[in-house]
C-alpha cells in the first residue's frame, strides 16, 4: 500500500510538471532558433507527444502484428499462411467467426433500430426525460458489471428447484422453462447479444433523439393530417431525414460489435459455442501462447474494419470541404 | 372517407363543452395506453436488472440461493452488509478499487493534456505534413486495440514493465490519444479565428493563445471528454487483463472478473464487488448528466 501511495503522489505531481515542462522547455529551445524558422518547427513539438504515442502503441504494433501473423508460435520462423489456414479450417475459430457475424448483424441492428424506435416512442410522452434516463443508465456501467447484472437475470436452477434467476422465475409463473439461457445453443448467443444491446442502446437513443428534435413538427403534423399512419411517417419522413445520423451510429456499432470482448469473456468465457473473434484472440494469446495465430486473428479483425476506415476518411474529407 | 371523418372530429373538438373535453381526455389517455404500457415495460427492462443486483448485494448468502432478490422487497427482508464486509476484507476488492483510481487518474490527465496540445496545433498551426498526420489519426480511430496486443505485451515483457502501473498508463494513453486528439482538434477549430488573430496582434504567442484563449473557450468539451476518458479507463477490462492480469496492481474490473471465474457459485462476493465497481461511474453519471448527454451528442464516445 505504501509504495502505491508514493506512486500516486509522484504521478499526480510529476506528470503535470513533466508535461508543462515539456511545453516550456521546447518553447525555450525554439526561441533560440532564428525567427524565420520558429513557426516552421514549433508545430512538430506540439504534436510530437501525440504522434509518438500513436506510433509506438498503434502504428508500429499494427505493422508488427501483420508480420507476426505469418510466423510460428514463438515468432521464430516464417510459416506462410499457416495461421490463416488454421483460422479458416479450425471449428473453434470458424465458430467464433460465425458468432462475430451474428453480433455484427443483430447487435448493430438491435441498437440502431431499437434506439430509433425508442427515441420516436419516448418523444410522444411527457415523461420523456425520465424514460430516457432509464435506458441511458447502463451507459456508465462497465461491461463487466453489466455482465454480472445479467448473470443474475439468466441464473438457472434445475427443474423443480427454486428459480432465483429473474427470467426463469418470470417464465416459471406461466409454466414454461426453466431455461439454461447461457448454456443452450438456441438462447446463449441471443442472450449475450441482448446484454450488448442493453448496454449500448441508450447511446444510440440520445443521438437519434437530438436529431429527431431538429425535424420540424409541422412537417410531421402535416403528414399525419394527410392520413399517413405512424409507420408511414417513420418510414417516409423520419428515417430518410435521420439517415446521416443512423449511418454514423451504425459504423460505431459495427466496430463495437467486432471488438466485443468483455461481455462474452465474463458471462461464458466463450464456452458453449459463444466465442467471438476478440475473445478467440485473447485465448490464443494468453491461453495457448500462440503469437502467430493470435496475430492472424487480429489481422482478420483489421481486414473487417477496412471498409469503415474508408468510410471514415471519406466523411472526414467531406466535412473538411464544408468547413 | 376516413380523411373526412377525421376532419369532422377535429371540428367537433373545438365546439366541445368542458365536461366533454374531460371525456375526450380520458378517451385519449385510454387510447394511448399501449404507448404508455410499452414505455413502462421498456423502462422496467432497463432498470430492474441493475436494481436486482443492488438488492442482492445486501442479502445473506443462504437467502440468495433460497429465494430470488424480489422476495427481499417484502418483510422480512433480512438485509445485511455481510457481502460488503466480506468482499472488502478478503477478496482484494479494496485494493482493486485503489488500483483502479491509480490507473485511471494519471492516464486520463496525460491523455487530455497531450491531446489538447496536439488538437490546438492541428487546428491553428500551419505546417507541412499536417494533413498527412491527421489522416493517420483518423485512420487509427478504427484500428482495433486487438491489432496491437501481441507486440505491446511482448514489448512490456522485454522491458520488465509488464504488470506495472506505468505500462498500463502508457498503453491507455497510446490507445486513447488518436480519438481524443481528433475530438480536441474539432473543438479547437470550431472557435472563431478572429479571437486568435486579435490576440496575435496584441503580441500573444502560441503558448498564450493556447492557454489563455483556446483552452478556456472549450471548457465544456474538455469536461465532457475528460468524463468519458475517465469512465472508459475505469471500466476497461481488456487492456488491464492483458498487461497486468496477475499483477497485484490489477484494477477492480479484473478482480471482479477473476472472482467470478475462481469462485464459480460464489455470488455473495460478486454482487457487492460489482456494485462497488459501478458505484463511481454511476455517481459521476448522475452528478454530471448534463455533460454526459452533451458529450454524446458532440461525438465524445467511441464504440
Amino acid at each position: 500500500m505504501d509504495s502505491r501511495i508514493i506512486t500516486v503522489i509522484a504521478a499526480v505531481i510529476g506528470i503535470p510538471i513533466i508535461l508543462v515542462g515539456y511545453l516550456l522547455v521546447t518553447e525555450r529551445l525554439i526561441s533560440i532558433l532564428p525567427r524565420k524558422v520558429q513557426p516552421r518547427v514549433r508545430p512538430y513539438f506540439w504534436i510530437f507527444p501525440a504522434v509518438a504515442f500513436a506510433t509506438v502503441f498503434m502504428v508500429l504494433p499494427t505493422i508488427n502484428t501483420i508480420l507476426l501473423s505469418f510466423q510460428d508460435r514463438k515468432s521464430q520462423a516464417f510459416v506462410g499462411l499457416a495461421n490463416y489456414q488454421y483460422f479458416f479450417t479450425n471449428p473453434d475459430t470458424l465458430g467464433a467467426l460465425k458468432n462475430s457475424v451474428l453480433w455484427l448483424v443483430f447487435f448493430t441492428g438491435g441498437v440502431v433500430i431499437g434506439g430509433l424506435l425508442i427515441a420516436v416512442l419516448f418523444d410522444r410522452v411527457r415523461y420523456e426525460s425520465l424514460a430516457k434516463l432509464a435506458v441511458f443508465l447502463p451507459l456508465p456501467i462497465s461491461a463487466v458489471a453489466a455482465s454480472i447484472i445479467w448473470k443474475f437475470m439468466f441464473e438457472y436452477q434445475p427443474e423443480g428447484a427454486v428459480q432465483t434467476g429473474t427470467l426463469n422465475a418470470i417464465i416459471g409463473v406461466v409454466g414454461v422453462g426453466p431455461i439454461a439461457w447461457l448454456v443452450e445453443s438456441a438462447t446463449n448467443n441471443p442472450a449475450l447479444i441482448f446484454v450488448g444491446i442493453w448496454t449500448s442502446m441508450g447511446f444510440a437513443m440520445v443521438i437519434i433523439s437530438s436529431s429527431l428534435k431538429a425535424i420540424s413538427t409541422e412537417l410531421l403534423e402535416a403528414a399525419r393530417l394527410d392520413g399517413a399512419s405512424e409507420l408511414q411517417v417513420l418510414r417516409t419522413i423520419i428515417v430518410p431525414l435521420l439517415l446521416p445520423t443512423l449511418t454514423v451510429i451504425s459504423t460505431t456499432m459495427v466496430i463495437t460489435a467486432l471488438k466485443v470482448f468483455d461481455i462474452v469473456y465474463v458471462l461464458t468465457a466463450g464456452a458453449y459455442d459463444t466465442d467471438v473473434i476478440a475473445s478467440q484472440m485473447f485465448t490464443q494469446l494468453t491461453g495457448a501462447g500462440h503469437y502467430g495465430r493470435a496475430s492472424a486473428v487480429g489481422v482478420i479483425l483489421l481486414l473487417a474494419v477496412i471498409p469503415l476506415l474508408v468510410i471514415n476518411v471519406r466523411r472526414f474529407r467531406r466535412e473538411e470541404a464544408m468547413r | 372517407m376516413t380523411g373526412l371523418a377525421h376532419e369532422d372530429a377535429t371540428v367537433d373538438v373545438t365546439r366541445r363543452s368542458r365536461s366533454d373535453q374531460l371525456s375526450v381526455r380520458i378517451f385519449r389517455t385510454f387510447r394511448r395506453l399501449p404507448v404508455h404500457l410499452t414505455i413502462v415495460v421498456i423502462m422496467a427492462i432497463w432498470l430492474i436488472p441493475t436494481f436486482g443486483l443492488f438488492v442482492n448485494s445486501f442479502r445473506a448468502i443462504e437467502d440468495m440461493s433460497n429465494a430470488g432478490w424480489w422476495t427481499a422487497l417484502f418483510p422480512p427482508s433480512d438485509l445485511t452488509l455481510q457481502s460488503y464486509e466480506q468482499v472488502l476484507n478478503t477478496e482484494g476488492v479494496a485494493s482493486g478499487f485503489v488500483n483502479s483510481l491509480i490507473i485511471t487518474i494519471p492516464a486520463t490527465v496525460i491523455q487530455i493534456v497531450i491531446a489538447t496540445m496536439a488538437g490546438y496545433a492541428f487546428a491553428w498551426m500551419r505546417f507541412p505534413g499536417r494533413d498527412f498526420f491527421f489522416i493517420v489519426i483518423v485512420l487509427l480511430l478504427v484500428v482495433p486495440i486487438q491489432m496491437t496486443l501481441v507486440p505491446v505485451l511482448r514489448g512490456f515483457a522485454a522491458t520488465g514493465l509488464a504488470g506495472s502501473f506505468l505500462a498500463v498508463w502508457l498503453a491507455h494513453v497510446g490507445y486513447g490519444l488518436p480519438f481524443q486528439t481528433y475530438l480536441f482538434r474539432n473543438a479547437m477549430s470550431s472557435l472563431p479565428s478572429e479571437v486568435f488573430e486579435s490576440a496575435e496582434v496584441d503580441g500573444a504567442n502560441h503558448v498564450q493563445k493556447f492557454w489563455r484563449i483556446g483552452l478556456p473557450m472549450i471548457v465544456p468539451a474538455v469536461a465532457a471528454i475528460t468524463i468519458f476518458v475517465f469512465l472508459g479507463i475505469w471500466n476497461d477490462l481488456l487492456v488491464a487483463l492483458t498487461y497486468m492480469g496477475s499483477s497485484p496492481n490489477r484494477p477492480l474490473t479484473v478482480v471482479v472478473t477473476q472472482l467470478l471465474t475462481s469462485f464459480g457459485g460464489g455470488w455473495q462476493f460478486l454482487t457487492a464487488a460489482a456494485v462497488l465497481q459501478m458505484a463511481l461511474p454511476l455517481a459521476v453519471f448522475l452528478g454530471l448528466q448534463r455533460y454526459f448527454q452533451r458529450g454524446i451528442s458532440a461525438g465524445a464516445v467511441k464504440g
